[in-house]
């Protein structure tokens, strides 16, 4: 790793200060930044912790409405998002259970791996991203593989789901990375579904549309039978074709509906 | 560089670190707690797994500023004062849980936190739990017997896979 000076401030406003400045960056979890900060793919001269900063902490539940902290684990989204089962179960199934203590879902969305698991969550959730600066709908907040419309300094500061009626995410691992190889999540809202797929696509986390209208005029796994993707543009790497992940996500979509 | 001040396996530790200085490097190089292992050093392997703040964490994907005023235990926090084995320890001796004993104490640590959590797992709990815990040598069999053992359970009926 290069040289940084890293700065602890207690509260978003001190953190906005401090990413103000010149080649500063956010440091949540650090379970993604750490690893590319070894492998020096990264060179900032502060890192900005906001793990000590306590309103970015800690889940709210009010009736159908769940507010996550940005600075949330995955641990703690597992164990305290029973409010939204889907989402519990998914956060506790991302990588391995010390990621799950360090990790956050404001880093995991800021990062936009195109496997990841959150994504798919909150896109498929028609979620809100709330930042320091605004709020941003999920549909408006992916912007290709490990890209968001996030500005530079800007932090996630809360997620912000509404519990749909039905919800689950289908997840195929990818047993040596503990990544999505593909992964399905779908829910149900009222006359709409929502279908967002991760690991799949070289433009990242998608909304499957076919899928999404045949779900809402009969939400049933056969409802999906002989809608198909392409695969192209789909990834393809020694895992698996790109072919082979186009036919996956139709698989994983048929569980996620059985499970939902 | 910035002074740090966390508690190790019950005593005040403090010293100097650079911003990039790991929690790992802390503990082996400035406290010498050589018990925490680098298996990797790429988040992947969980040698170097410890509890802060009662959580077990990869050390090596974790700054030794970000510990600070935390609470650590390592793996030599896990024996008596007198280095009589803690439980797990003496289970994983018992039931031959190591070859090489490069991954162990990760392993014991690991465990530690997941018996605290469910103080009597099923052997599928064991292994889901062992996710990001990789051993080169035992196969995780004696490893996953061991930890039943440790939790008091009856290691009789566990197959090999
Ligand atoms: C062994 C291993 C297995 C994993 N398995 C999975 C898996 O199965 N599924 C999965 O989805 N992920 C997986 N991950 C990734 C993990 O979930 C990371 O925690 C996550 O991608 C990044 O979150 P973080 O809090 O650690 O962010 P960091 O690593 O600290 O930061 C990542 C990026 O986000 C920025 N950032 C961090 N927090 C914020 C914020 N609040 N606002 C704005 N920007 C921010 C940082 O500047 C950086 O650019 C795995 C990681 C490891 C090491
Ligand atoms: S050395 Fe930390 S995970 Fe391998
Ligand atoms: S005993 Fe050798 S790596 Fe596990």
């Amino acid at each position: 790793m290069y040289e940084f000076d890293i700065e602890r401030p207690a509260s978003i406003v001190a953190a906005a200060k401090a990413l103000n400045a010149e080649g500063a960056q956010a440091l949540g979890g650090g379970q993604t930044l750490i690893p590319s900060l070894k492998q020096r793919l990264d060179q900032p001269a502060t890192l900005v912790c906001l793990g000590g900063i306590a309103e970015m902490q800690g889940i709210n539940a009010s009736g159908n409405d769940l507010s996550i902290g940005g600075g949330t684990t995955h641990a703690d989204v597992a164990a305290g998002a029973g409010a939204y089962p889907a989402l519990a179960a998914l956060a506790g199934n991302i990588g391995d259970p010390a990621v799950r203590n360090r990790g956050t879902i404001g880093g995991s969305l800021a990062n936009n791996d195109p496997s990841a698991d959150y994504p798919a969550a909150v896109l498929g959730s028609e979620a809100i991203v709330r930042t320091n600066l605004r709020e941003i709908a999920a549909d408006n907040f992916f912007d290709g593989m490990f890209a968001t419309t996030l500005r530079e300094g800007e932090i996630i500061t809360r997620v912000d789901f509404v519990v749909p009626e039905k919800a689950a995410y289908a997840k195929f691992d990818q047993p040596a990375s503990r990544f999505a190889l593909v992964g399905v999540f779908v829910a149900q809202y009222g006359d709409h579904v929502r279908v967002a797929v991760t690991g799949a696509s070289e433009g990242g986390v998608f909304r499957w549309a076919e899928a999404e209208a045949a779900l809402a005029a009969d939400f049933s796994p056969a409802a999906l039978e002989g809608l198909s993707l392409s695969g192209d543009g789909m990834i393809s790497d020694l895992h698996g074709s790109g072919d082979y992940r186009a036919h996956l996500v139709g698989v994983m979509a048929k569980r996620a509906v059985a499970a939902a | 560089m910035s002074q740090v001040s966390m508690t190790v396996n019950g005593k005040v530790a403090t010293g100097e670190v650079e911003g990039r200085t790991l929690l790992v490097e802390f503990l082996r190089e400035n406290l010498g707690l050589t018990g925490t292992h680098v298996g990797c050093d790429t988040s992947q392997c969980g040698a170097c797994v410890v509890h802060v703040n009662g959580r077990d964490v990869k050390s090596c994907t974790m700054f030794a500023v970000e510990a600070d005023g935390a609470e650590v235990i390592t793996i030599e926090g896990m024996a008596a004062e007198d280095g009589t084995l803690g439980t797990i320890q003496q289970a994983f001796q018992d039931y031959h849980g190591l070859q090489c004993g490069f991954c162990t104490p990760g392993m014991v640590m690991t465990a530690a936190s997941l018996l605290a959590a469910n103080p009597k797992p099923s052997e599928a709990e064991i292994r889901a739990y062992l996710e990001g815990n990789i051993c080169r040598c035992t196969g995780y069999h004696n490893i996953v017997r061991a930890i039943m053992a440790a939790s008091g359970q009856d290691v009789s009926g566990i197959a090999a896979e």
